[in-house]
């Protein structure tokens, strides 16, 4: 299989994800630099997390509309697998190609730290490795991960199963106390309807061995590529 | 030229906990009557060589493309010769 990793003016996450990607899951990966126009030949697009354009105006905002975005649009119109991971996320919301927005932690802190999310719904092309409700652990590292929605965008995405994460306790309680940062119902990660095209504030790269405090994060790129392997 | 002042502010329903803080903060200092306080930006930009009209397109197009995100925030804007 192989990924094409977006890198943006303030991406950092992208050697993470390479990493990963290459020597965790020995897939094939390239970077792919913003201000490129076309991308071929790619099952999957990762949009890393980072301070793309030093989040100026709004996260994402400026970086919507770097040359690549177009070609990323097409991609994912065309059924290409894409994942947005924190700033990621927060460029896809701005792009229109996921619903919502991400806001200002409700805390006004910058927060780092390992949480839990519980998988919402296992029949995607991100989720598919994980169990019904399963209780990941993994990092989040954001100052705007407050995801905002309105009503009806909510009910839509809770009705179509569009909700993949939500913040969590270990034992995949879902309460206020446990959400980090003021998220709408608590979610950390949904999909499009077409369900090709994911956004998560949390890091899965930072959560691919042990060595790092977790595995969980393996689900998520073993989703993707048994996805694209048609093993699901 | 012209002078362009947008005025981007949250759209009423969403939550502001910087609004809040300040508000709190003026509490604190002894202000009273607060009932409300809500943070925005403010983008002054100078036009120059296109009519009020065709610069009213324009602000509102970027207004609509960038400058806010419909999602969360509403705009508003003035244009006076400068």
């Amino acid at each position: 299989m192989r990924f094409g990793i977006v890198l943006f003016p303030g991406s950092n996450c992208e050697m993470d994800c390479q990493y990963v990607l290459k020597e965790v899951f020995s897939e094939e990966v390239d970077m792919l630099w913003h201000k490129e126009q076309r991308i071929s030949g790619y099952d999957a697009i990762v949009l890393p997390g980072g301070f793309s354009y030093g989040d100026y105006l709004r996260t994402g905002a400026i970086a919507r509309f770097s040359p690549i975005m177009k070609a990323v649009e097409e991609f994912a119109d065309a059924g290409g697998l894409v994942l947005g991971i924190c700033n990621g996320f927060q460029i896809l919301c701005e792009a229109g190609l996921l619903p919502g927005a991400l806001m200002r932690n409700w805390s006004l802190h910058f927060i780092c730290k390992y949480i839990y999310i519980r998988v919402e719904n296992e029949r995607t092309a991100f989720t598919n490795a994980c169990s019904p409700g399963q209780a990941l652990h993994v990092p989040i590292n954001h100052n705007e991960g407050c995801y905002y929605a309105d009503q009806e965008t909510l009910r839509d995405l809770n009705e179509r199963g569009q909700v993949l994460f939500r913040y969590c306790g270990p034992g995949g309680e879902v309460s206020e106390g446990y959400n980090p940062n003021g998220s709408t119902e608590n979610i950390a990660g949904i999909m499009n309807r077409a369900g090709n095209v994911m956004g998560m504030m949390p890091h899965p790269e930072r959560a691919c061995e042990m060595l790092l405090g977790s595995e969980d994060g393996r689900r998520i790129f073993s989703s993707v590529i048994r996805r694209w392997k048609g093993k699901d | 030229m012209l002078s362009v002042k947008v005025m981007v502010t949250l759209k009423s329903g969403v939550l502001d906990p910087q609004g809040k803080t300040v508000r709190n903060a003026l509490e604190s200092l002894g202000f009273k009557g607060l009932a409300d306080l809500r943070i925005g930006k403010i983008m002054d930009i100078k036009m120059d060589g296109v009519s009020p009209a065709e610069a009213r397109l324009q602000v509102e197009e970027m207004c609509r493309k960038l400058l806010a995100n419909p999602v969360i925030e509403d705009y508003r804007y003035e244009i006076q010769e400068a």
